[in-house]
């Protein structure tokens, strides 16, 4: 094989890559039809259908169908539908990037102790109404779990410094912080007063997109976007970091320094998706696992499928837990897992060759 | 390319391992630096490229203090081959060189980034490996996929740590011709750290033998290759002979040692060392 064929060999291949990406946008784009016609109330996939469109291209003069159909679509079903694409591809993202950085394919993005911080701050105002910043009503639930998860991972990261920042460190910090704050957690559901707010906070920590508005769509979009840009520029770097620390350095990047960025990253997209939806674990552990699966270790499109990937199953598990009780609901998260794991461990099982070691 | 090393001491904690080395690696020669495990072999290797931090105008490129270069740019004149290197994921061999190619590249990769990682792939023999995913191959297979991973940063100087350590000698000899070849025509000069003491005289320009982190010796193999200077360094009887090629080689003799065992007789080693004291007369 001389290196002309070497290199179409290789063409080939990035274009197969390209194109899962492509038909995971086209999956998703169907997702979310098929997701915003069914429902309790369920107006019609043409009735959906125009009630959005009228909304996009408003110039087009399309009939945009009754008040409740074009309430129940556009201000409670599409929050719902956008909120569980940005939170699948956030989460799925940092997984990606913390097991590639840490090199660890257990890692998920709650590694550094976040999910329990999150819940602890949330429980602290829910139950207490005690919150570190003068914000009040539901806002304090939201700002106290965003700020005690990016609490925990600058603890994480100060006790790792002091021995140097090595992955093992990162790890072994990051469970321990994690005991404690779930710890403290535990504790206050033993003193908690009153039944409601205990029942609130297990609501709160089973987590769940019911509460998705277009106003919290609009703060977490623009921080879920920037940061999947930063870690999709990390890309190359986390490959490397792959070959060791020594073979980084010696290619010219600073192990330490992309370990500490990429931390930052991963907290502040995990950290803004928990804190408006409680916590989703499963999406940021699994889906990095079936992107590389489909298209291998290459952060650089590793990383954007896994974010689709991550998409994908949030919007489908959202799906299916708000239309398999009707009119109840279940959690997200049980969803999540109860279709996640039986699809990942089909793929463990039957997948061809060994994708990490 | 030239590399200087100035009274080069390097500590670990409080353990000194690297004492006032001194050092000059012309272009396009072929080192081979020996001692026994713990003289500072793999720490000199390191402290040469910066992945071990040294004292400023200890390690100097062409007369310029590497520790004011920046990383980036020193990885375009140095490529480092590490002992093992394995993947916790699984890339393929291609995405491997390819990362060779990060000093020159940001985000997007040129079609020539491309093909001098396919040139390498071609150069080493293994262009059928290239969708195969490394950690798969073999070690002999492994250790030419991370070489033309250096390869592929296209350094002047190449730094490995016991490339042939692991390797059986059909690719030991492999991989050291390779090297060797690479020193003498394409510009090149190569530092390797070795333990075989008759593949290092074999194939290297100069050695370096180094003896608790001080150079003992340093020269060609005939100065350095001698009973002497093993008995000194390695604490061993040699006897040191020409090859048939015309390069010292090296038979060790073991001298009479017995071992206990408790609840087992003594054995004692006698077979092989009177074979070889014939020899020696």
């Amino acid at each position: 094989m001389n290196a002309l064929e070497i290199k179409k060999l290789y063409d080939k291949s990035k274009t197969r890559r390209v194109l899962a990406i492509i038909s995971l946008f086209i999956v998703i784009l169907v997702a979310i039809v098929v997701s915003v016609s069914l429902g309790a109330a369920s107006p019609r996939f043409t009735e959906a259908m125009q009630a959005i469109f009228s909304r996009i291209f408003p110039f087009l003069g399309i009939d945009p169908g009754p008040t409740l159909t074009q309430y129940i679509i556009i201000d409670v079903r599409l929050p719902r539908i956008v909120m569980a694409i940005i939170a699948g591809v956030g989460l799925a993202a940092s997984g990606a990037t913390m097991q590639g950085v840490l090199r660890n394919p257990l890692v998920s993005s709650y590694i550094l102790g976040i999910s329990a911080a999150a819940g602890f701050g949330a429980a602290l105002a829910i139950v207490f109404g005690v919150g570190v910043l003068a914000v009040y009503g539901e806002y304090l639930v939201i700002v106290n779990a965003f700020v005690f998860s990016m609490l925990a991972m600058l603890l994480v990261y100060g006790i790792a410094r002091l021995r140097g920042v090595s992955t093992e460190t990162v790890i072994l910090a990051g469970v321990a912080i994690g005991f404690l704050f779930s710890a403290l957690l535990s504790l206050i559901q033993y003193i908690a007063p009153e039944h409601e707010a205990l029942r609130a906070v297990v609501f709160w920590l089973m987590g769940g997109l019911s509460a998705a508005s277009w106003e919290s769509i609009l703060i977490v979009t623009p921080i879920i976007a920037i940061t999947l840009i930063l870690m999709i520029t990390q890309a190359w770097n986390i490959n490397i970091l792959s070959m060791g620390e020594e073979v980084a350095t010696s290619l010219g990047v600073n192990p330490k320094r992309i370990l500490a960025v990429t931390m930052v990253l991963e907290t502040l997209a995990t950290a803004t998706i928990i804190a408006f939806t409680g916590v989703i674990g499963f999406v940021c552990l699994i889906s990095p696992h079936i992107a590389r699966m489909l298209i291998g270790s290459d952060h650089r499109f590793l990383i954007p499928c896994s974010a689709l990937i991550g998409a994908i199953l949030l919007l489908c598990s959202d799906t299916v837990a708000r239309l398999i009780l009707q009119p109840a609901e279940l959690p997200v998260g049980v969803v999540t897992s109860m279709l996640g794991v039986p699809f990942f461990l089909y793929i463990l099982v039957s997948k061809r060759r060994q994708s990490w070691r | 390319m030239k590399l200087t090393i100035n009274k080069l001491s390097f500590n670990y904690a409080s353990k000194q391992v690297l004492k006032d080395i001194e050092l000059e690696v012309e272009l396009g020669e072929m080192l081979s630096i020996v001692g026994p495990n713990g003289s500072g072999k793999s720490t000199l290797l390191k402290c040469m490229n910066r992945i071990l931090k040294t004292q400023q105008n200890t390690v100097l490129v062409d007369g310029i203090d590497t520790s004011k270069i920046n990383l980036k740019e020193l990885s375009k004149l140095m490529g480092y081959v590490p002992q093992t290197a394995t993947n916790t994921f699984p890339f393929t061999v291609f995405d491997v060189v390819l990362m060779g190619r990060k000093p020159y590249i940001h985000w997007s990769i040129s079609q020539r980034d491309n093909e001098i990682v396919a040139e390498m792939l071609d150069y080493l023999g293994i262009g059928d490996l290239a969708m195969r995913c490394y950690n798969e191959l073999s070690g002999g297979e492994q250790q030419k996929v991370i070489i033309a991973r250096a390869l592929a940063q296209q350094p002047e100087l190449l730094l490995l740590d016991e490339p042939t350590s692991s390797l059986d000698i059909k690719h030991q000899l492999d991989i050291l011709c390779m090297l060797r070849s690479l020193s003498q025509t394409k510009e090149r000069s190569v530092i390797v750290t070795m333990h075989d003491l008759n593949l290092a005289s074999r194939f290297s320009d100069r050695m370096l033998m180094l003896k608790k982190g001080c150079i003992y010796a340093v020269g060609t193999p005939q100065e350095v290759i001698t009973q002497e200077n093993i008995e000194s360094v390695y604490g061993i009887k040699a006897s040191v002979s020409n090859s048939i090629v015309g390069c010292p080689q090296v038979t060790p003799l073991i001298t009479e040692r017995t071992f206990h065992l408790n609840g087992f007789a003594a054995s004692k080693l006698t077979a092989p060392q009177k074979i070889v004291e014939h020899e020696v007369k």
